[in-house]
């Protein structure tokens, strides 16, 4: 992979550090005290979600993460490995429990990912922002109850519990919003 | 979307940095100060250990530089009899870039014969007062501060409880650094966030002396240079020297921060001799202060970014 300097650090910009890749969040030029120049950064690592502090002196070489953003189909997942295929080239990749995390309770067949990879593997894999989801278990439906007053549990085919209005029942399919496991709309 | 030839900053920003320099104008008319120019282009450029001159080919010797401030050129004028004086000029900085940062800057550069740095704080905070209306002054030494929002005494505390008191506050941090290195990076997240705020404007005095830059030393004090700083809304404005007048103790300084610079791989800089010679003829007793022109219009009109004042910024 190759190198920047300080002068290069942009937010999103992806290094590594510590042999972990990471994506820097936050970057200021600083010369405090008439002394030597420093580049403070906010660092996110990538494969932890942990963010941290660091500083750089000016004109430091940093080395860059061979990180790849893309779009891919999701396929199928077999308990260990979640599969997403690229439209194009029907590469294959397999990602880990831990690429998919939360994530996989809203992982439907033929969506359309976002699958971020790292030297070629997957490391972080974010549904669509929004997924049509069955729902398989929740209290009986409240007939003509339409105002969406009240909301109760709803157990999703894929696992996702989301809080539903009252009418929905057990075969509705919804819309869900997966950046805040919330209910949209029937689908 | 502004299309790129248009410049960064709005016309009524135009018109206000105009109507400061006005402002900044008649204030030293008033008080028989004169407004001088000296070269952006000089033969030499400065030994300081951290900062980048910009060098041009073909018109000295060494090729040229662009002035990083007119120091230098205002105490040759200093020296040859020219009483107080200032100047509103640019300074040029590589690699130099941020949300306070431009490589090519304004500034307000000023020298008051017979001053020192005392009154030439006084001199300043009327200045701020002038341009910025009614706010209240604030000092503290550079050990009253790190004493009242860190707790810690700057001079007494250990390089290691230095080190990791810092990694403590600021998370991770080069591994090589020096003592100043750590209390700036501490003074410059820790308290300067904490300067000036609440319509408040901080003087900084009593630096370091290993932070003395063309200060004098405190000869009662020899662990402090008679340095300043002055903070509004969290940052720094300008700096101030009582001026060092030795032309022996600046040599020194100058071939010092040049073995420095070799020591650590970097070009060493010829030195200025004509500024030197002045020196050897004579500088006045005097103090002087270079202060952010660009810096003092984004808190003038409330503005986070030097490039929101900037006609056209280099980034």
């Amino acid at each position: 992979m190759g190198t920047i300097t300080t002068n290069d650090l942009r937010n999103g910009i992806k290094i590594m550090l510590d042999g972990e890749p990471c994506s820097v969040v936050d970057n200021q030029f600083v010369r405090p005290g008439k002394g030597q120049a420093f580049s403070k950064t906010k660092v996110l690592y990538l494969l932890t979600g942990r963010t941290v502090e660091k500083t750089f002196k000016s004109g430091e070489s940093i080395e860059t993460a061979d990180i790849l953003d893309t779009s891919m189909e999701y396929l199928y997942t077999d308990g260990e490995f979640w599969y997403f295929m690229d439209s194009d080239t029907f590469e294959q990749v397999s990602a880990d429990s831990k690429a998919v995390g939360d994530n996989a309770k809203y992982l439907i067949e033929q969506d359309k990912c976002h699958v971020m990879l790292w030297n070629g593997n997957p490391i972080q894999i974010n549904p669509p922002n929004f997924v049509v989801l069955e729902v398989t278990d929740t209290d009986p439906g409240l007939k003509g109850d339409t105002s969406g007053g009240g909301s109760k549990p709803a157990t999703m085919h894929t696992g996702a519990v989301v809080r539903v209005p009252l009418f929905v029942n057990i075969g509705d399919k919804l819309k869900i919003d997966t950046r805040t496991n919330e209910y949209v709309s029937r689908a | 979307m502004s299309s790129a030839w248009q410049p960064s900053c709005s016309i009524g920003t135009l018109k206000a940095r105009a109507e400061l320099y006005a402002q900044i104008r008649e204030f030293f008319a008033e008080k028989n100060v004169l407004e001088v120019e000296t070269p952006l282009l000089m033969e030499h450029g400065v030994t300081d250990r951290y900062m980048k001159s910009m060098r041009v080919a073909g018109v000295y010797k060494t090729g040229g530089y662009l002035q990083t401030s007119p120091e230098y050129a205002m105490k040759r004028l200093l020296a040859a009899g020219s009483g107080p004086i200032y100047q509103i000029g640019k300074a040029f900085r590589l690699e130099e870039s941020g949300a306070r940062h431009n490589p090519e800057f304004s500034m307000l550069e000023w020298y008051r014969v017979d001053y020192d740095h005392w009154t030439l704080m006084d001199e300043t905070f009327e200045l701020l007062l002038k341009v910025l209306g009614e706010k209240q002054r604030v000092n503290y030494s550079y050990q009253e501060a790190f004493d009242t929002f860190l707790n810690i005494n700057p001079y007494t505390v250990s390089l290691e409880q230095l080190r990791d008191f810092s990694q403590e506050m600021l998370g991770e941090l080069p591994s090589d650094l020096e003592r100043d290195d750590y209390l700036s990076l501490l003074f410059e997240d820790k308290i300067e966030p904490k300067l000036g705020v609440g319509n408040t404007i901080a003087f900084i005095t009593d630096f370091p002396a290993s932070q003395s830059a063309l200060a004098k030393i405190d000869l009662e004090n020899p662990k402090v240079a008679q340095r300043f700083e002055v903070y509004i809304d969290g940052f720094e404005l300008a700096n101030g020297f009582n001026e060092l007048q030795d032309p022996d103790e600046q040599l020194e300084r100058f071939k010092a921060d040049n073995q420095w610079r070799k020591a650590n791989g970097l070009e060493e800089v010829d030195i200025d001799s004509n500024f030197i010679q002045a020196l050897e003829s004579g500088l006045p007793q005097c103090a002087g202060i270079a202060l952010g022109l660009d810096r003092l219009l984004m808190i003038q009109l409330n503005l986070k970014q030097i490039k929101q004042v900037l006609a056209f910024p280099a980034y």
